[in-house]
């Protein structure tokens, strides 16, 4: 059983899919538990495989018996097992939080939702843990298919920024299919180690048609992480969807495809061509920067709370894409761990915006009007998601920061030092502008006041159901759990890191 | 007339750009949302084309291997390299015939790949269109959706009604 | 010479309050249990740093390590004669603020007591953290921490003057630890490869250039906002809207002595004396807290509201310390870590004093207080001492540790800066004395009060006479303070 782990933890939401999407129609009840039920049994294989990765080195899992580089091979390594674990249990938590959420907001599709809802954890977790390069495609596909759906089941302004990410996603996954194309002419392979493996033994490194797939991959995998200025898909998308949708889309669709990016980059391309033959370090940093600052001040201007947050991704999507590009171990190991740690933080805030909306019925930040009185609980999960955005002591974000800061000091790139720095303090105006709200009330008494909140806090909004509490509080403590074990996870990173060798290649 | 060659000696990238740009321009361009989709339909077939095109080799023919062909006898040694060079490993390489296609079917009997177009680039592209017509098909009924909710499928004529708040 | 015991003591000093939050919020119901807890913790605390001390005294250290959080970076405690001294300073302090807060919190009847009490525990365990902290993360983590927790007692009252001040509040401190310190310390860390243990002769010497040690000592110096040096001093009036046992105990003893004290650490153990001396930084700080002195004594003088005053005042004694510590001598050293006790007995009876008289009055402004004194005469006696111990008078504790910065000053050479300490006496004279004499020698038709006495809340007076008796008691005997920061100062002086 634990050596077909890395099928099962993609099967398990696979087949539940076709379990809701027939029984579902019929009996609905059935939707809910068999989602958490597959989902936690793809948290226990994502348990089995890293355990496996750590204990036994990386995992080659073949599909259908045809060897590679012919067949289509799973291989999962240090940083694809705990990357598809963090999918999984984010994939899981959301699926807790989706019990009344869904039936809500969604109440005559409900087979449908969670047939696609597993659909795309399938897809994700298969991006994650697949080593083919047109396998990956599909898996792309497939999971944006379903984001476009489970977005377009919003009102009004979901379905048109749903439009507008089918075309966008569209033109993404094609350039990256094109760049797939490029690569097989010149390698002859799929396999995307195989890949690498050909452009060395053919040392066809220099050729046009290499740099030309590198770019279209790298394009179309910025397009599909909304790597600003490419992002124009994604704050209406995330911010008018079900809440279910945006979140489980807004922790982990632009985190796998920094996954990817980072996959494409060192397993297929790998370390020496990207950063010492290419030397484009300078611009994409600086690129990351702008990424940082736009995402940042214009989650300043947004007055709707998941709008913001959405904003805040494109700025997170920023430190990622600039983490890597640093080239060297830390900035990279940073990345990573911030993919990760992110992933968690954003399902946080998200879950808090979900509960916030269902709680209130309202969209924008007013909605919080004294609500540390009224749904303490929500408001603890919240904080604890909110120091780790802004990057407080010992919450997984600022651990991702110190590495991150780390690689750019290391490296020399002030420029994105600064730009995190000020992201930093930009997400601190932002979250203390919501605590203030929560705090003080949208009008606070001008003088000795305060004894009119406890009157207040009879009316209005109560705590969150317990199926939604849940999975914010869990969230919220893993946050500080990743933060105080940050060490083991950077251990598991730097089995993937140290294998390339940065020190030759940076300047 | 050296542009000429080096578009001739490559017209089939140089088709596929085109067609490429034909519906990147819909895509951009047009307001209406089903002509959108018409170009982003256009646009996923100019990379299949570009796909299907690097499998093609001069003088192949379709990868079919017939019973009499597998068991009989049959030589290919002196077969002339005349086609365009693909570098395909179960095309070109016999190095890495191991993973070869043919190979692994009948071990014992030399099948040269280049008699046969690359059979792997149709089965992606395969599951390509199906992609294609799956994304075509949310994008459509995405689109029923906003004509249902908005009454209209012109893009600037959405932008108006949420504007002014309707 | 200086051995080191491992023991779990300082972890548990630190955590005891942290740990007392649980209590506190589950007896929200029952007032009287709840602030028993909290004077339980208190005890325990201050129980658990005394129990360190005569280990301290005898030269050892006493360390624990908690968690290995980084890969060479560990949160860890070690207890000297710096953090020594100023734990004991919190840490009792802590036990009369909290009688003092019965007095207070009760006689206006705030709301919130519960939360109130509860974060004030959270941020002792922060300050106890600071003081104790064994590298410069786990001195940034508690740093962190205290900016946070002391964020909902700044705005406790929940009204739009707490949310601008709360504002200002967080803006600074948070601005300048994540802008300045953060990036300071990770550079630092980058350089050096090192843990990031503080040792006693620094360990950045032979790591980084001259420029780069001038940006350092700059980033960290003002990078420690809490400590309040012009221009990053706007906060501390801001935060004066909190309730006045928060003013008293965190604006003047924990919070800003915290600032203070993260400069002292950085300058000793991160950078050492020795390499300070190497790249010639004594006169741009001392410099830099000179004027910060003098400006902060000059606006004091200006403001009619008694515990802006008193925040102004806070600010110039801040830059002492500072001025001390940059003269890089041993003097100078030793007059500026006693001033942190000693200023911090002498301010916290001065705030004390305010806010019994706003809790007896209602009145917060000096023009309001003319003749107060035959009202509440115990205050306003205990002002005056307050008084003395800040102008540094004899018959008060504050004397030493002025007398030692003046000796520093005179034997470095730095005359300027003996003259920048007798203008601000003067100053500080000049914006303190009058309160004093108008209170009790006012003419007859010019007093605002009656000549019947009606003091504070029992409680309060208590706890404000205590600290009132302990500055003249730690005049004649300024131990434990001089043979801590004495010893502290010989280690620095070492090389």
């Amino acid at each position: 059983m634990i050596e077909q782990a890395p099928a099962l933890i993609l099967l398990f939401p696979f087949f539940a899919s076709i379990i809701v999407a027939l029984a579902g129609i019929r009996i609905q009840g059935v939707c809910f538990p068999i989602t958490v039920i597959s989902m936690a049994a793809s948290v226990l294989s994502g348990i089995a495989i890293l355990g496996q990765v750590v204990n036994n080195g990386a995992i080659r899992y073949r599909l259908g018996g045809w060897e590679p580089p012919m067949g289509i091979e799973f291989r999962i390594d240090a940083l694809g097992a705990l990357v598809a674990l963090a999918v999984s249990v984010v994939g899981l938590l959301t699926a807790i939080y989706s019990k009344r959420q869904v039936p809500a907001e969604t109440p005559d599709k409900i087979s449908q939702y969670y047939t696609l809802y597993l659909l795309l954890m399938t897809g994700l977790i298969g991006m994650v843990i697949t080593g083919d390069a047109f396998n990956l495609f599909v898996l792309i596909e497939v999971s944006a298919l379903t984001s476009y759906a489970l977005i377009a089941m919003g009102p009004r302004r979901a379905t048109l920024a749903a439009y507008k990410y089918v075309i966008m996603g569209t033109i993404g996954a094609s350039f990256y299919l094109l760049g797939v194309g490029y690569l097989y002419i010149k390698t002859g392979s799929l396999n995307m180690f195989d890949i690498h493996e050909q452009l060395i033994a053919r040392g066809i490194f220099d050729a046009t048609a290499v740099l030309v797939a590198f770019i279209l991959i790298t394009v179309g995998v910025w397009i599909k992480m909304a790597f600003f200025p490419l992002h124009a898909w994604l704050p209406n998308s995330y911010a008018y969807a079900p809440t279910t949708s945006s979140a489980v889309l807004g922790p982990l669709v632009t985190k796998v495809m920094v996954y990817v990016m980072i996959r494409l980059t060192f397993t297929v391309f790998g370390a020496d061509y990207t950063f010492g033959r290419l030397d484009w370090s300078d611009i994409v940093v600086w690129m990351s920067v702008a990424a940082i600052l736009a995402g940042s001040i214009s989650a300043l201007a947004q007055t709707d709370l998941r709008k913001m947050l959405a904003y805040l991704i494109i700025a997170e999507v920023g430190y990622m894409v600039g983490g890597m590009w640093l080239a060297n171990d830390m900035g990279l190991i940073g990345s990573i761990y911030h993919i990760i740690a992110d992933a968690f933080m954003t399902l946080c805030v998200f879950l808090f915006a979900g509960i916030i909306f269902t709680q209130t019925g309202k969209r924008d930040l007013n909605a919080l009007d004294g609500l540390f009185t009224k749904m303490p609980l929500t408001m603890v999960g919240f904080l604890v998601g909110a120091f780790s955005l802004i990057g407080i002591p010992p919450t997984a974000g600022f651990f991702s920061k110190w590495y991150l800061i780390q690689g750019g000091v290391a490296s020399g790139h002030w420029e994105y030092v600064i730009a995190l720095l000020i992201s930093s303090l930009i997400n601190a105006v932002l979250f203390f502008r919501i605590i203030e709200i929560a705090y003080f009330g949208i009008k606070p008494a001008e003088g000795h006041g305060g004894h009119h909140h406890e009157e207040l806090s009879e009316e209005g909004p109560t705590e969150a159901s317990f199926s939604m509490l849940l999975p914010l509080l869990v969230t919220a403590a893993m946050l500080i759990g990743l933060g105080l074990y940050n060490r083991d996870i950077v251990a598991i990173i730097s089995d993937f890191v140290s294998q390339f060798n940065f020190g030759v290649i940076s300047r | 007339m050296e542009f000429f060659e080096a578009i001739s000696a490559k017209f089939n990238y140089w088709i596929y750009v085109i067609i490429m740009m034909i519906g990147l321009y819909a895509m951009i361009a047009k307001t209406n949302m089903v002509k959108k989709l018409i170009g982003m339909s256009v646009f996923q077939t100019a990379i299949i084309l570009f796909y299907v095109s690097i499998g093609v080799k001069d003088g192949a023919t379709i990868p079919i291997l017939y019973h009499d062909q597998v068991h009989a006898d049959h030589h290919h040694d002196d077969h002339a390299h005349n086609g365009e060079h693909y570098d395909t490993p179960h095309g070109t390489d016999h190095e890495t015939d191991e993973y070869g296609y043919p190979s692994r079917h009948a071990p014992d009997v030399v099948i040269d790949g280049d008699d046969f177009a690359n059979p792997l680039v149709h089965v992606l592209m395969l599951t390509a269109i199906v992609v294609g017509v799956s994304t075509l098909g949310v994008g459509l009924a995405i689109t029923q959706k906003l004509h249902r909710e908005f009454g209209t499928i012109e893009e600037n004529e959405i932008h108006d009604m949420i504007k002014s708040g309707k | 010479m200086s051995s080191s015991i491992t023991s779990f003591t300082p972890v548990l000093a630190a955590l005891v309050s942290l740990v007392a939050v649980l209590p506190i919020a589950l007896l929200g119901r029952k007032p009287n249990l709840r602030e028993g807890a909290t004077f339980l913790a208190g005890i325990i605390k201050f129980g658990l740093v005394l129990s360190m001390l005569p280990t301290i005294l005898a030269g050892s250290t006493i360390e624990y390590t908690l968690w290995r959080i980084l890969p060479n970076i560990e949160i860890a405690f070690r207890v000297d004669g710096l953090g020594m001294l100023f734990g004991i300073v919190a840490s009792s302090l802590w036990i009369v603020t909290s009688l003092y807060s019965i007095g207070y919190m009760r006689g206006l009847k705030e709301h919130s007591q519960t939360r109130f009490y509860s974060f004030f525990a959270v941020s002792l365990s922060a300050t106890i953290g600071v003081a104790f902290a064994a590298n410069l993360f786990t001195l940034y983590l508690f740093y962190e921490m205290l900016s946070l927790a002391t964020y909902p007692l700044v705005t406790h009252h929940q009204d739009k003057e707490a949310r601008t001040g709360g504002r200002t509040y967080l803006t600074y401190l948070l601005s300048t630890s994540i802008g300045f310190v953060l990036p300071a310390l990770i550079f630092v860390y980058v350089k050096t490869g090192s843990s990031l243990e503080f040792a006693s002769d620094g360990f950045l010497s032979g790591y980084i250039g001259p420029s780069e040690g001038l940006i350092l000592v700059l980033l960290f110096t003002f990078g420690f906002a809490k400590a309040g040096l012009m221009p990053f001093h706007s906060w501390l009036p801001g935060a004066m809207v909190a309730p006045t046992p928060v003013s008293a105990l965190l604006h003047a003893v924990a919070v800003v002595k915290v600032g203070v004290f993260c400069i002292l650490r950085v300058y000793s153990g991160v950078f050492g004396i020795e390499f300070l001396k190497e790249l010639d930084v004594a006169s741009i700080l001392t410099w830099i807290a000179a004027i910060t002195i003098v400006t902060s004594s000059l606006i004091a003088l200006t403001q009619d509201n008694l515990k802006r005053r008193l925040a102004f005042s806070t600010i110039g004694q801040l830059s002492y310390i500072i001025l001390g510590m940059a003269l890089l001598a041993p003097q100078g050293a030793t007059g500026s870590m006693m001033h942190i006790a000693m200023h911090a007995f002498g301010k916290i009876t001065l705030f004390f004093c305010a806010g019994a008289i706003f809790e007896a009055t209602g009145k917060k402004y000096i023009s309001q207080m003319v003749g107060i004194g035959k009202r509440m005469p115990i205050t306003m006696a205990a002002f005056f001492i307050g008084s003395l111990s800040v102008v540094g008078i004899p018959l008060a504790g504050g004397f030493w540790s002025k007398f030692s910065l003046l000796q520093g000053t005179a034997e470095e050479g730095h005359y300027w800066m003996l003259v920048t300490l007798l203008i601000s006496s003067l100053l500080n004279a000049a914006y303190f004395f009058p309160i004093v004499f108008k209170a009790f020698f006012c003419k007859p038709g010019e007093s605002q009060y009656e000549d019947k006495v009606e003091e504070a809340h029992p409680a309060a007076v208590i706890a404000l006479s205590v600290t009132a008796i302990a500055t003249v008691v730690f005049f004649f005997i300024p131990e434990p303070f001089y043979s801590l920061a004495e010893s502290a100062a010989a280690q620095f002086f070492a090389f």
